[in-house]
């Protein structure tokens, strides 16, 4: 060791890796096995991952099917746990049997941080996590989705709804 | 008059076959550096992706060209029209096969039939160093400087033991003319089971001759940014490019004819054959030795990583240039003794 510690090590190397060719073959035998072998590049456009239940997209308002209302009873929770304050919710009254609805269901999706905290809040389980994830807007005003483009039909969301109720 | 229409068409058409098959030499290194990195390279441009090397042309020839307001305007211009002419010339001796026959007339498959064909490669291949160097220092920028002092460095140092490898295959064959190395070939007499050791020698020196990557130290990415053709934009850096295609055609092609018995094949009896069903199997076995080559060179470069100088100039001085004088006084020792 000299005194400043800045020894360069040199690895021993026996006559055989000193003679370097084999070793150069060595490596070459490992690139030409990666050469064969099956690529697993996914050509995006033309194939889509789709993502498994667990996945959290954006978050959506699920719509019976039926009747084409929403489940939300406005009544706030999500708005209330959303750290990134991403949500806002109106309520209003309705003659319907859940007696409220929201009358403005907003998300800002450039806020929304895709925790799921308000799928976890949610009692009625009215907001849930989607497999969406492509999103994309030019201006700030289109990333705020309204009722029209947060209602999704129930059947169309069954694999998330399945494993809430597997998992949850 | 005859022969010099003769030569004018055989040079137009090696000329177009060498620059398509360099343009698709580049879209091969990005296939092959994709496939050995796990990816699958580029495949938007056409089916498979087999127009691209078109896109990338009409790239280079559309970018504006930059020239360095303190550059040596003429010189920045020269070096790379040097490199490129120089590539291009080498080829002018290699043959791609035996002859042809047209009306009656035989017409052999090289461009120039010379009698130094060797001596001839060895000399522009020492004078490929020019385009560089000048490219370096006409650039007036110290990377381009570094790169071309490198480059010049490294190119004189590892010619010698390309040039005394060399030798032994001109002691086995007793001739200098590349046709006549291949001739002296035919058979299972490849150099390369005589010339084993001279042939590693050559194999390793071209990679250095070439620039290609074990040892590309002038263009040296990391440090010396693009080394020579830093300050180089569009299609005169395209040229540079070019012509590092076509000088790995043409040592490919080299080590095919000095070693691996050119267009010859040993169990194909070409006699019996009509002479241009001949010549096209001998061009096409000449092109797959190559190709062979070829993929060679792209495998080491995508496997081995870049050497440091020292070890670079140690390798050309303690290590080949060494084993070329032993496999030359072996290869003369050998020859006495059966004499």
């Amino acid at each position: 060791m000299s005194e400043n510690g800045n020894e360069r090590i040199k690895p021993k190397m026996s006559l055989w890796e000193r003679l370097y060719f084999p070793e150069i073959l060595r490596g070459m035998s490992i690139t030409i096995r990666v050469f064969f072998r099956p690529k697993f590049t996914r050509q995006y456009p033309e194939e889509r991952w789709i993502p498994p239940p667990v996945f959290r997209g954006r978050p959506v308002l699920v719509m019976e099917d039926e009747t084409g209302v929403e489940r939300c009873v406005a009544c706030g929770l999500c708005a209330r746990v959303c750290p990134s304050l991403a949500i806002q919710v109106q309520a209003a009254e309705t003659e319907l049997d859940k007696e409220r609805y929201p009358k403005l269901f907003e998300i800002n999706m450039l806020r929304c941080i895709f925790c799921g905290f308000c799928e976890e809040v949610c009692p009625e389980e009215a907001i849930i996590m989607s497999k969406e994830f492509e999103l994309t807007f030019t201006n700030p005003k289109d990333a705020i989705y309204g009722k029209d483009k947060l209602l999704i039909p129930a059947s169309q969301l069954k694999d998330r709804l399945d494993f809430l109720k597997q998992y949850r | 008059m005859t022969i010099a229409i003769e030569a004018l068409v055989k040079i137009i058409v090696l000329v177009l076959v060498v620059l398509g098959t360099v343009a698709y030499l580049v879209l091969l290194e990005r296939k092959v550096s994709a496939y050995m990195q796990d990816r699958i390279g580029p495949n938007r441009v056409g089916p498979k992706g087999l127009f691209q090397p078109f896109a990338d042309i009409l790239k280079l020839v559309l970018k504006e060209q930059i020239v360095p307001e303190k550059a040596t305007q003429f010189i920045h211009a020269l070096a790379p029209v040097i490199s490129i002419t120089v590539a291009l010339s080498a080829l002018a001796v290699i043959p791609f096969g035996n002859y042809i026959v047209i009306g009656g007339q035989k017409i052999s498959l090289m461009i120039a039939n010379v009698n130094v064909g060797v001596l001839y490669i060895l000399a522009l291949s020492s004078l490929g160093v020019y385009g560089i160097t000048l490219s370096g220092w006409g650039s007036n920028s110290k990377y381009s400087l570094l790169g071309g002092l490198r480059s010049s460095a490294q190119m004189i140092s590892y010619e010698l033991s390309l040039g005394l490898s060399i030798i032994g295959v001109l002691m086995v064959n007793g001739t200098l003319q590349l046709n006549k190395i291949v001739e002296a070939q035919s058979g299972w007499h490849w150099n390369i089971f005589y010339q084993p050791l001279g042939f590693l020698v050559f194999f390793v020196a071209a990679f250095a001759e070439t620039n290609r990557l074990p040892f590309d130290l002038p263009e040296a990415e990391p440090e010396l940014v693009g080394g020579y053709h830093t300050e180089y934009s569009g299609m005169r850096w395209g040229l540079f490019f070019l012509s590092e295609y076509t000088n790995m055609i043409v040592s490919s092609a080299l080590m095919a004819t000095l070693y691996f018995g050119g267009w010859s094949l040993p169990f194909v009896n070409y006699a019996s054959m009509s002479p241009n069903i001949a010549a096209l199997v001998q061009v096409v076995t000449f092109m797959f030795k190559t190709g062979i080559f070829i993929f060679i060179y792209m495998w080491v470069r995508w496997t081995l990583p870049r050497f440091r100088y020292d070890q670079l100039m140690n390798i050309g001085w303690k290590v080949l240039l060494p084993l070329a004088i032993l496999n030359l006084l072996g290869t003369g020792a050998v020859m006495l003794a059966v004499k």
